[in-house]
This record gives structure tokens, sequence and C-alpha cells, in this order.
């Protein structure tokens, strides 16, 4: 799994940041997503689809298997 | 399309006893989830009861907040700006790029990160308050006494307001999201409120505080007149939201003692029980509205352009299709999704702030009076029923 986030796209709502720390941060100058783990291990994998459907922003997206 | 009945309905205020929004948003969300709906002006726009359609539009960006396209769903008297661009700083009724510019000024404010430096501050305000409580003893309102003080001590702090100057916006807050006050009423709230932060933005400016308004005042990106509308805005979208969460969050666990033991019993779970309460409550009783900027089909419903829709958070959060057993107020279920901070580019900017405050304040509430109780039947609890966002106007407590 490979997660993309899209610092122009996102609002800075913290959803991702909540929902998965190991994953998302927020930069401490602008509050937009940092991505810290562009590819999560299988177990976060719900997690960080959460965090996709989450996010107010649609920021977040997870290039699955066959796009990867 | 299905043509309604009896004619496009008009938006329904008429709640169910404490905590259940109105019967006829529950028929209209399983028979027309998106339904024409008279304004109060006249305009024939539409009423979003379900989920799915909620957030599609609220995630759409053909799907307009700017104020002049916006048409009022409830009766609220005209106010002077309607219809009108919004002044400069008044980002709520905007759409990008002028919305993003003032947003990302201030997202770095409001982080979880930031948040979390808040804790222990928010915690003393919190403890003086219940001190303050137990010193005075009971019977007290709870409203006066800790739902409302929390919040607006911890935004005065947060954004340098001096809390002594409470007056000059807690009014202006309350005449501008009752739906009953007159458009003189509203303006002269309004024009107060703008004497009054204009003054403290010199203040300000003359004698620099450590605080998030001196911040933007000498960050020198704004203009006078946008400090003003996004210190109203903070101010306002601050205080009387957690407030009433905290209230009727309060009456809430009350009512439903085995939610609350649970709670007592497995303090971990308050992060679930403040995603419940709030989806539960919708608090935001009236909204979010947008405008569509072209023709756009949803659920089978052709929306025009031009035509305003206006999302019934209540409604969407009780929808049967995403939360199962909706009308039950249960601390365990998985509540995260609920809508009560909105959805898209909007999404509440102080939300993490709100959770924050919540996470706080209700365990430490609950810990210092174990026996917490109505002193009143809870019949006699006076509801914000002509208000924007819903809660209690008193709470009358003893323990
Ligand atoms: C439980 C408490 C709260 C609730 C239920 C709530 C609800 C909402 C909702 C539904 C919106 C979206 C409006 C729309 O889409 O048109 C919103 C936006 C906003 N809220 Fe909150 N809010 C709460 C607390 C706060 C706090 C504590 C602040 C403090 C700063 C705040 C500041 C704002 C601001 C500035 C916006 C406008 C964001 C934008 O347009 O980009 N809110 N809120
Ligand atoms: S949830 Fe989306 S909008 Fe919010 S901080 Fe994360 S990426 Fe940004």
């Amino acid at each position: 799994m490979r997660v993309q986030a899209d610092t122009h796209r996102c609002i800075g709502a913290g959803m991702c940041v909540l929902t998965v720390p190991e994953v998302f941060d927020q930069g401490e100058e602008d509050g937009l997503v940092v991505l810290l783990d562009a590819e999560p291990p299988p177990e976060r994998q719900a997690a960080v689809e959460r965090a996709e459907r989450l996010c107010p922003s649609g920021a977040i997206s997870i290039l699955r298997e066959a796009e990867a | 399309m299905p043509e309604s009945r009896t004619g496009p309905i008009r938006f329904p205020l008429d709640h169910v006893g404490l905590f259940d929004p109105p019967e006829t948003l529950r028929s209209l969300r399983e028979e027309r989830p998106v339904a024409p709906m008279t304004y109060a002006d006249g305009h024939v726009g539409w009423l979003v009861t379900g989920y799915a359609a909620a957030r599609s539009i609220l995630a759409d960006p053909r799907f307009s907040s700017r104020r002049e396209l916006l048409h009022p769903p409830v009766p609220r008297s005209m106010t002077p700006d309607m219809y009108k661009p919004s002044d400069p700083g008044q980002f709520v009724r905007m759409d990008p790029p002028e919305h993003t510019r003032y947003r990302k000024l201030l997202v770095a404010r409001f982080t979880v990160r930031r948040m979390k430096l808040l804790e222990p501050r928010i915690r003393e305000i919190t403890e003086e308050r219940l001190a303050a409580m137990v010193a005075a003893g009971p019977p007290q309102d709870l409203v006066k006494g800790f739902a409302l003080p929390v919040p607006s001590l911890v935004i005065c702090e947060l954004l340098g307001v001096p809390y002594a100057d409470r007056e000059e916006f807690q009014h202006a807050t309350s005449v501008f999201l009752d739906w009953e006050s007159t458009a003189a009423e509203i303006q002269t709230a309004l024009d107060d409120v703008t004497t009054y932060l204009s003054g403290l933005i010199k203040r300000k400016r003359a004698e620099p505080t450590d605080d998030l308004f001196t911040e933007l005042i000498t960050g020198g990106e704004l203009s006078d007149v946008e400090l003003v509308n996004i210190g109203f805005l903070l101010l306002a979208a601050g205080h009387e939201t957690t407030a009433n969460m905290l209230g009727l969050g309060t009456l809430a666990l009350l009512r439903h003692p085995e939610q609350l033991a649970a709670l007592r019993a497995d303090p971990s779970l308050i992060d679930n029980t403040i995603e419940e309460l709030m989806r539960y409550l919708s608090i935001v009783h009236v909204g979010p509205i947008r405008a569509a900027l072209e023709d756009v089909e949803i659920e089978g419903e052709l929306i025009r352009a031009g035509d305003v829709v206006t999302v019934s958070l209540p409604a969407v959060n009780r929808d049967p299709t995403r939360f199962p057993d909706p009308e039950r107020l249960d601390i365990t279920r998985p509540a995260t999704g609920q809508m009560s901070f909105g959805h898209g580019v909007h999404q509440c900017l102080g939300q993490q702030l709100a959770r924050t405050e919540m996470r706080i304040a209700f365990p430490m509430l609950f810990e210092r009076f174990p026996t917490l109780r109505l002193a009143v039947p809870a019949e006699k609890v006076p509801m914000r029923d002509t208000m924007l966002i819903y809660g209690v106007r008193e709470l009358t407590v003893e323990w």
C-alpha cells in the first residue's frame, strides 16, 4: 500500500493525525498534512483507509496494489 | 423525478422531547433524502437529510458557500447584509481561493499538536470553575458556572481577549444566533462588537502580547476589517458551540445513566463518548448551507444552478444506513464519521480545540461530582428552541 497526501487540498482539519499518528502529522509552521510513512505496513491499512474516508478535503489517497 | 405530494415543505423546527430532531426529518430521509424546500424568503431550494447526499454535497466544489448566493432556510429576520458578498475576513461564507487564504493563515494554530499543548491550561481553567461551584454550593446553573465559562475562558486566552470583556462578544453572539432577533438588533450587536474589537486591535498594536490575535495583527497580512471579522468569528464560533455541547452533553449523560455509568467504569471511552455525543446531539441545527453553481444531480434529484441546499446535521447523523440503531445514545458504537463539524473545505477549524475541551471538561465534572443530578424535572429544563445552535439555556443541578 502506498499513501499520498496532497498539501494543496489539505485544510488542516487534523483527522488524519487523530486516526493514524504513525502515518500522518501536521506541519509545525503551516498546519498542513505531513506524510510520515508513505508505505505503511499492512497492519495499518485499515486505519489509513479510515483516515482517507475521514479527511474532509479529499487530500489523502491510497494507491492500491494494482495502481502502485 | 417524483413530485412531492404536498408541495415543498418548510424547514422543520419542532423538536421531540429534549434530544430528538423533528419527526418530519426522519420521514423525509426515508422518502426523499434530497427534498424541495421553501425558504423563508420564498426561494424554493432543497433540504438534505441523507448522510451520503450531505457528504457528497459538502465535498463538492460545485456547491458554494458565498453569502450573496444563499437564501435563509429559517424565518430569521432579514439581516441588512443578507445577499451581499461577505466582508473581508468572513471566510465561512467564502469559496476557495479567498477562503483558502484565510484558512491557511489559521490552521497552524489549531493543529492536534497545538491543542495538546493547551491541555494543562484547560485543566486548570476547568478546575477553577469546579472549585467555584463547590464553594458556592448546590443548586447551581451549570451553564453559567461551567459550560459557558470554560470554553469562553479558553478561547479568550488563546486569542488574547480579556475575559472581563466577555459581555462585549457574548451578547453579540447570542443575538446573532437567535433567529427571533430583529434586523436592527443584529445590526446594533455587530456595530458594538466591531467597535470593541477595533479598540482591542489598536491596544494590541501599541502593546503586543503573546497570543493568536496579536500574531495576526502584527503579522501584517490582514487589514483591520479582516482582523475584526476573523476575531469575531473565532470568538463566536469558539465559545457558544462547545458551551452548548458541554451543557446539553451533561444533560444527555444524566438522562442516560447507564451510559454515564459505562463511561465512569471505563474512562478510556471518553474519546468515543465525545464523538457519539456530537453525533447524537448534532447541536448545529440549521445548515451548513450551500448554493449550486451549476446543475448537479444528487440521488436522482436535479439541483439547478442557483438553488440553495440546506443540510440538516441532526438528520444525517441519524441516518440508519450509516449509523445502525441511530436513535440510541451508545457511547461504545463506532461514531467516527459523525458530521457535526461539517465536511469539506469548511469543516470546523476549531474541532480539535472543541474535542480537547470536552475530553478534559466532562470527566473532570463527573469526577468532582459523583452524585451530580438535575435539580429540576427534565421537562422544565429551558431549551434553546429558537437558536441556530441547540442546547440548554440553563441547567440547574445539585450534587
Ligand atoms: C462542539 C463544538 C463545535 C461545533 C459543533 C462546530 C461546528 C462547526 C460546523 C458545522 C462548521 C462548518 C460550517 C460550514 O460548513 O458552513 C464549523 C466551522 C467553523 N468552526 Fe466550528 N464548531 C465547534 C467548535 C468550534 C471552536 C471551538 C472553534 C474555535 C475557533 C470553531 C471555529 C470554527 C471556524 C472558524 C469555522 C469556519 C471554518 C471555515 O469556514 O473554513 N468551531 N464549525
Ligand atoms: S485529514 Fe485531510 S484535511 Fe485534515 S489534516 Fe489530514 S490531510 Fe489535511
